[in-house]
């Protein structure tokens, strides 16, 4: 990364300062040239033994070699190539040779008539299989000469027939790798007839090598084959035949590869027919296929399981008797009444249907010929996935999971039929397991309803200890489709259940129940009276308002009653109150009902229910009109400015709050016309041309604006993301105007020419990372405060620190103001934190000295990279602070662009005598030179220092506030002695 | 022809008692030891008699193996060693050498001290018998002898069940013991490599069995019982003390936990403390997540389980209780059952399979009134349920297991005659191969083609390397030529110069000599020439010298010519060659009798 980075820094330098620096490097390599390869051969003929070159190459292959040398070294280790006779010193160059050729900027094209020379007179294996190492390492960098190409596969063509594993290994590699892709090749086969020539294909070369005695060399054909096909070689259908047979070798990782490449031709040739072997029967290729891998899914090695089961989930060309045989647990059944009655079961057992139209017991003559085939159909596709989900590796069973899961998307009558073993699956032992199965659950639930016992069986996980696995069961349960109106009464009920017995998980039941209403509003409608214990003659009871379980029934009914009118007829006056005072309190739970005889709440609801894509569309106009006006101002000084940038922002910021989707864009606008306006400001102050003990209030105010410009900078660059290099340029313009205000103020107040000469020093360098940095975004900023400053630049750097204040003072007064562009997406980082609520009286006691564990729940939005910048603040009222960095576990990615945190912070303190509340909330940490990596952006050299202090050139450090500060009562009592 | 003689001694189309003797290249193996819970006289252990009359076991056996601890397979055991008399080693794996003692014990406790049987094995005995147990590892080879070597393998089916490979020379046979293919909530599956044995002696207890998903019966079962126990019923559950009773704790365990239940569970005391201590002990003989979460939990610790007191029984309101035995025939569940058997609210959960004769095996086939001992009879009134968790392998997974272990032939033991007969059938259509199902007594008699390993000299192979094509294929005979020494008990394969340098023989070199008559009026030396053109003409890629000595030399085969005495034209060529040209002698003898051609 260091090593990047300063190349990076090379390059840039490299293009303001251009002749001086280009020669020095040049230099250089010019100079190491004789000295490496020289060194090497001094080296090589001082060995007196193997063991000494050997030691000496193993040295040089330490230190990396300039292009321009790496010829003269591949001719010496050519050299002493020919003249060693030890393996491993003559191995060792063959490797040095590839390691070269990778070289950057080297071509290898020059060394391959001698690679191909060695590779004919060597005699040891290992250095054969090395060289042929090594000259797929040159065919690799030279793709585009045929040539070179058709000599590499002849080489490997004639060393096919090597009686050592590693050399047929390394040639089907090759060929693998350069087999021509269109043509077919010339082999010359030898034997009587020297002078015909063979014309064979590079495929049928290589599956020669699918019966291969050594399992390593049929693996490497089979990879080999794979490799064609990556390459966009269409394999041949003839390939499926032997590969199939290579599903039952005796070695894993022949049989793993096999799968993939049945995978591969069942992809290729979907609809193409094949015979069962010893039968008059034909399927289609992708059936036969997946009956082949279904049947691997119970191999004897976990590796080829978990490879067969995740195979299976991307077969969807799949017919759906096949599909649902992996399912059939019609056999088993009937087995089962067997046990009790066993004749009348056997006949059942030999008329047990499948959909194919085989039968267990009566294929007899088939199988007696071919087991593999009718086995597969018989009893390999069947129950596939029963056997997949109930494996002894979890591993293969989340492979099941997930491939039921693919393909149960793609075909409903799947999903009704895989719910059951998915339901079953949130009873696995191994909580990940149960995880995955309800997001499969999830991702398929559009496709089902859930009957009555299976909802039971769902409803009985919210009871589990884990609350990853009761957050999963909500979201599944928001996007489930229930049958009656049991099922919702079952629902509420074991969410309430839930509710009680996990507090925590109150957000997540309601959000959970607001889904469930919007969905059923016909189910619900039957039970309205009934959970709102209404009575037709009776006035009951007002329900606790507090009571998140009655909020819980609430938010159902009220969810539902949005698209059912008639609902609102049942309910009793305490509810339409209820009503109002939840819409205001928890209005993302709560729509907006059209309430017979009452008055719709204008303002907010009429916003949002007229909320459709036009009027994002109509917003961002307004945005942008807004934006345009504002450019209208070119000078600061114009009379009426600053009143329309206070309306501009105002309106922004309302629009952020009525528009969701704008906000991000309508609050980074608002900040930066703020900023703006403070420069604004700062700059009208008629009184710059007092003197200085004249307006030392307006310094102060001057001062105080140009520290908030700085501030909100760093928030306009580090909080927003979708940036694009231009806006982080305007922020990094408005950043250098503001500390030239700050210098401009200094140069009035402070006395002492040693500070100042500083400061201006940094800020000259600033403006020249400035330069560096958007060297691209120069032409935007066409008659900006930067722009006229690096017209000023010669002179800027010669002056004395006066007159470079007295130059920037008129620089910025006169400066326009920069207008901004907005990008296409703009987000802003956000976080709430749910936990804890701040709400409590009953204060946290602990006894002082010892710590005590604080939860803490928040959820992040838009934050990039949370694991490193997010941070929780802990203020206790003594205005100690302290930070805390949670764990990278802590975090959780329940969707895109949100993240959860869970984490617990620690407490302490000494004594207090009466509870009081601390601070909670969570900072985004920004480091400059993190976002340089990532964005294009760098201002290495940048300090924010108003005292003038030099700092070291590192980094700069800081952190925004990200959430609202939350506060915990907690009572630190003295110990007990 | 070699042959591997399996003969049942129990087991034999039943089950209980397993014992089955293997002779197999002149070892003979004892394969299991167990006892019979359905009888109480002298059929309960395999009968001795059969292997010899009178006088000790040791010199008839190389070595005795137990699958695992379960007492049908483990039961008679030190009364072989002990009473019958038997000295060899005995092998098992290390958890079953720790858990089978504790059974044995147990089962003596019950028959002399209960019963009061005389005539039994002593406490001294188990001891005594337990010394010569060699423990085994898994996958570990070891040598019996020089000759014999066994392997296990993991089975499932309870803690330290294993699976057996014995192989002498390169005949091997596979004992599976019990063994189950699917994973349950302790134990792992069973698993084998394709070890190609001769015979695959398997069990086959669910031989027409195909179970329901492992998920649904625990499903099931869990329902079950949870339904009883809101119903405020007992929910009795028999169980052998070490096995099923762990797999089943796990699962009331956790499910207690998830649903947050009150009810008490039991679990009778005694062996079981015993028996749970080396379930935490043997860990990585467990399934996949105990092994890897026994670090911060070991799962065998029970947080809900309590130890169960006799007074326990008559306590009002719902409770699960595991007693054992496990199939109802004696002992505490048996008690406890007799108890509960008067309320439907209380449930019995038959968990595994039943031996015939018991009173489990009679419930479950419904009967309502049980005939107990002193004449009096039993109303069945509480609801009897079988949840198949027997962790035996069904047909699919018997099946399985051949398919991994890819056998030449099968042996079915362990199971009943009518559903062996069924999956025999199967066996047979599917996989093609024999099945046998002998009774006990009965031997199967199976010719094996064992090969013979001989050592072939690496010059000859390099030589016949250099002659033949490019490369070996494995699966293509090919003939060369060589010596076979037998020397002692070694074979070897040398050319035949090394064999005669090896034995100290002189070579004798063998040469046919054959006489043509030829009708050609040239001169001798003429016709010499003539028939040197001609072969030169015919035999191209040969070798052919005219020596200045008056022979033609074709390779190394000499031609002559002499006139005849009587008639000048008759020449007479004598063609003399070597055993090893004996193609090319042939060949050319028949050539020259067809004369020269006359064109020449």
């Amino acid at each position: 990364m260091a090593a990047h980075l300063k190349k990076r820094v090379y390059e840039e330098f490299s293009k303001v300062v251009q002749i001086h620096q280009e020669e020095a490097p040049a230099k250089k390599l010019r100079l190491s040239k004789p000295s490496k390869s020289a060194a090497l051969h001094i080296d090589l003929c001082k060995a007196t033994n193997s063991t000494d070159a050997l030691q000496y190459l193993l040295q040089f292959a330490r230190k990396p070699v300039e292009v321009e040398s790496v010829e003269g070294v591949v001719r010496i280790l050519l050299e002493h190539y020919y003249k060693e006779t030890d393996n491993s010193v003559r191995l060792k160059i063959a490797s040095l040779l590839g390691l070269l050729s990778k070289t950057q900027g080297f071509s290898p094209d020059c060394i391959v008539d001698d690679a191909i020379n060695t590779l004919c007179n060597e005699k040891s294996h290992q250095v054969l299989a090395q060289l042929l190492d090594t000259l797929l390492v040159i065919g690799a960098q030279l793709p585009d000469s045929a040539t070179v190409r058709q000599r590499l596969i002849d080489v490997a063509c004639k060393h096919l027939s090597d009686t050592y594993f590693g050399v047929r290994n390394k040639c089907l590699q090759l060929l693998g790798c350069l087999g021509l892709v269109d043509s077919t090749l010339n082999k010359e086969s030898d034997g009587a007839g020297a002078s015909i020539v063979m014309v064979r294909d590079v495929q049928s070369i290589i599956s020669d090598y699918f019966g291969d005695q050594d399992p390593r060399v049929r693996t490497a054909a089979l990879k080999a084959m794979l490799q064609l096909h990556e390459r966009g070689m269409k394999i041949h259908q003839i390939i499926y035949e032997q590969a199939c047979r290579l599903l039952s070798d005796d070695y894993e990782q022949v049989r793993s590869a096999a799968v993939q490449m049945v995978w591969v031709l069942s992809q290729l040739y979907p609809e193409s027919i094949v015979p069962i072997p010893s039968s008059n029967e034909e399927i289609r290729l992708v059936d036969d296929a997946f009956g082949k891998i279904s049947h691997m899914v119970s191999d004897g090695s976990w590796m080829v399981r978990v490879q067969a089961a995740k195979t299976l989930g991307s077969m969807l060309q799949v017919s759906p008797h096949f599909l649902e045989q992996t399912l059939d647990k019609k056999l088993m059944s009937d087995l089962r009444r067997k046990r009790t009655a066993h004749e009348r079961a056997k006949e059942l057992f030999a008329s047990g249907e499948f959909s194919s139209g085989r039968k267990w017991a009566d294929d007899a003559p088939k199988e007696k010929l071919d087991t593999n085939t009718v086995n597969l159909i018989a009893s390999g596709a069947c129950g596939a996935f029963v056997h997949g989900l109930e494996d002894e590796m979890f591993e293969v069973r989340i492979a099941a999971v997930e491939a039921l899961c693919q393909l149960a998307r793609s075909s409903p009558s799947f999903a009704e039929k895989c719910l059951d073993f998915l339901v079953d699956m949130f009873n696995d032992e191994i909580e990940e397991v149960r995880l995955q199965s309800i997001h499969a659950l999830r991702e398929i639930s559009k496709h089902i309803t859930l009957r009555e016992d299976q909802l039971d069986t769902v409803l009985a996980v919210l009871e589990d200890s884990s609350r990853d696995i009761r957050e999963a069961l909500h979201e599944l349960l928001c996007f489930t489709n229930v049958s009656t109106k049991e099922c919702i009464q079952l629902a509420l009920l074991e969410l309430l259940k839930n509710l009680n017995k996990y507090p925590t998980d109150r957000n997540s039941v309601w959000k959970c129940l607001k889904f469930l209403g919007s969905r059923h509003p016909t189910l619900v409608l039957p039970l309205v009276s009934e959970l709102l214990s209404t009575h037709p003659y009776f006035d009951t009871p007002e329900h606790d308002m507090d009571d998140p379980a009655y909020i819980a029934v609430l938010v159902l009914v009220f969810n539902a009653a949005t698209s059912c009118p008639t609902m609102s007829a049942l309910f009793s006056d305490h509810t339409f109150r209820h009503y109002v005072y939840l819409r205001d309190s928890l209005s993302h739970l709560v729509p907006p009902l059209r309430l017979p005889g009452r008055k719709q709440v204008y303002g907010l609801d009429s916003v949002d229910s007229g909320c459709g894509s036009g009027s994002v569309e109509s917003a961002q106009l307004f945005l942008q009109q807004s934006l345009n006006r504002v450019s209208t101002i070119q000078n600061l000084e114009a009379p009426g400015a600053q009143e329309l940038l206070n309306f501009t922002i105002r309106d922004l910021q309302r629009l952020g709050e009525l528009q969701t989707e704008l906000a991000g864009a309508a609050d980074f606008c608002a900040t930066y016309l703020r900023c703006q306006l403070l420069l604004m400001k700062a700059l009208q102050e008629k009184l710059w041309n007092m003197a200085v003990p004249l307006c030392l209030k307006q310094n102060v105010t001057a001062a105080a604006a140009a520290q908030e410009i700085l501030q909100e900078t760093y928030k306009l660059e580090f909080l927003y993301s979708g940036l694009e290099n231009r806006q982080v340029a305007t922020i990094h313009h408005v950043r250098l105007q503001a500390k030239a205000l700050q210098l401009v103020l200094t140069a009035r107040t402070r006395q002492g020419l040693d500070s100042l000469i500083n400061s201006c020093d940094k800020f000259l360098q600033d403006i020249e990372s400035f330069q560096r940095l958007f060297l691209t975004e120069l032409p935007h900023l066409q008659d900006s405060f930067v722009d006229k400053l690096l017209e000023l630049m010669p002179r800027l750097s010669s002056c004395k620190p006066a007159e470079l204040v007295k130059i920037l003072q008129t620089t910025l007064r006169q400066s326009g103001l920069l207008q901004l562009r907005l990008p296409e997406q703009i987000h802003r980082a956000t976080a709430t934190i749910i936990e804890p609520t701040g709400e409590s009286d009953n204060p946290l006691r602990f006894t002082s000295g010892l710590v005590v564990a604080l939860d803490i729940d928040a959820t992040l939005e838009h934050v990039q990279d949370p694991q490193n910048s997010v941070k929780v603040q802990v203020l206790y009222p003594d205005g100690q602070s302290h930070v805390i960095h949670p764990k990278p576990g802590d975090f959780r990615k329940p969707g895109p662009h949100r993240h959860r945190l869970i984490t617990q912070v620690y407490l302490s303190h000494v004594a207090w005598t009466e509870p009081s509340q601390i601070e909670v909330r969570l900072l985004l940490a920004y480091s400059s030179s993190s976002t340089s990596l990532s964005s294009t952006a760098s201002h290495q050299w940048w300090s924010d220092s108003m005292d003038g202090v030099p700092q070291p050139e590192a980094a700069v450090e800081g952190t925004i506030e990200l959430s609202k500060p939350v506060k915990v009562y907690i009572m630190p009592k003295p110990a007990r002695r | 022809m070699p042959e591997i003689n399996v003969t049942p001694l129990g087991a034999g189309q039943d089950v209980g008692r397993s014992c089955i003797l293997v002779s197999i290249g002149g070892k003979n193996i004892m394969l299991d030891c167990g006892m019979h819970m359905g009888y109480n006289d002298d059929r309960r252990f395999p009968d001795f008699s059969y292997i010899t009359q009178n006088g000790r076991l040791t010199e008839f056996l190389d070595c005795v193996i137990i699958s695992h601890f379960h007492l049908d397979h483990c039961g008679a055991l030190p009364y072989m060693s002990e009473m019958v008399g038997y000295d060899g080693p005995i092998y098992m794996t290390h958890p079953t050498k720790a858990i089978c003692p504790i059974l044995l014990e147990d089962f003596r406790k019950i028959t002399v001290d209960k019963k009061g049987e005389t005539n039994f094995f002593t406490s001294q005995m188990i001891k005594d018998c337990m010394k010569k147990v060699v423990p085994l590892n898994l996958h570990q080879t070891v040598q019996v002898d020089d000759e014999l070597e066994i392997k296990a393998y993991y089975a499932g089916h309870v803690l330290g069940a294993a699976m057996v490979h014995i192989k002498v020379g390169s005949e091997s046979v596979v004992y599976t013991g019990d063994y189950n293919m699917t994973p349950d909530r302790h134990l792992g599956a069973a698993w084998i490599d394709k070890c190609r044995p001769d015979i695959l002696i398997s069990e086959s207890t669910y031989a027409t069995t195909i179970r329901d998903s492992k998920r649904c019966r625990e499903r099931d079962f869990l329902k079950k019982v949870h339904e009883s126990i809101e119903r405020g019923g007992k929910v009795l559950i028999p169980v052998f003390a070490l096995g099923r009773a762990q797999e089943l704790c796990i699962l009331l365990e956790t499910f207690w936990e998830r649903m947050n239940l009150k009810a008490p569970i039991y679990f009778s005391t005694g062996l079981t403390e015993k028996a749970n201590h080396y379930y935490k002990l043997f860990i990585t003989w467990t399934n996949q997540k105990i092994r890897k979460t026994f670090v911060q939990r070991n799962m065998f610790e029970f947080k809900h389980i309590k130890p169960f007191d006799r007074s326990y029984a008559d306590n009002p309101g719902p409770m699960v209780v595991f007693a054992t035995p496990g199939m109802l025939h004696a002992g505490q569940s048996l008690q406890i059952f007799k108890k509960w058997a008067g309320n439907e609210k209380n449930m019995v959960i038959m968990p595994g399979y039943c031996v015939q004769g018991t009173i489990g095996h009679k419930i479950l086939n419904g009967q309502r009134k049980l005939e107990m001992e002193g004449r009096s009879t039993l109303d069945v009134k509480l609801q009897v349920e079988y949840m198949s968790f027997s962790a035996h392998a069904d047909a699919k997974g018997i099946m399985q297991l051949i398919r991994m272990a890819e056998p030449r032939n099968m042996l079915l033991v362990h199971g009943e005659a009518v559903k062996m007969e069924f999956l025999k059938g199967k066996i047979e259509q599917e996989f093609s191969i024999d099945c046998y199902m002998p009774a006990n007594g009965e031997t199967a008699t199976v010719t094996t083609n064992p090969s013979v390993p001989v050592d072939i000299s690496l010059n000859l192979l390099k030589r016949e390397m250099a002659l033949g094509g490019p490369l070996p294929d494995p699966k293509k005979p090919r003939t060369m030529h060589g010596t076979l020494i037998m020397k002692e008990n070694s074979l070897k394969l040398v050319s035949s110069e090394q064999a005669l340098k090896d034995l100290g023989l002189n070579e004798h070199q063998l040469r046919f000599t054959c006489r043509v008559q030829l009708q050609d009026p040239h001169s001798d030396p003429d016709t010499l020439q003539r028939i040197y053109v001609h072969l030169k003409s015919v035999l191209k890629g040969y070798t052919i010298q005219h020596l200045p000595d008056g022979t033609v030399m074709v390779e190394s085969i000499v031609i002559k010519v002499s006139s005849s005495t009587e008639d000048p034209n008759t020449k007479v060529l004598l063609l003399s060659w070597s055993y090893q040209d004996e193609d090319l002698g042939s060949f050319l003898s028949t050539l020259l009798k067809k004369g020269l051609p006359s064109g020449l």
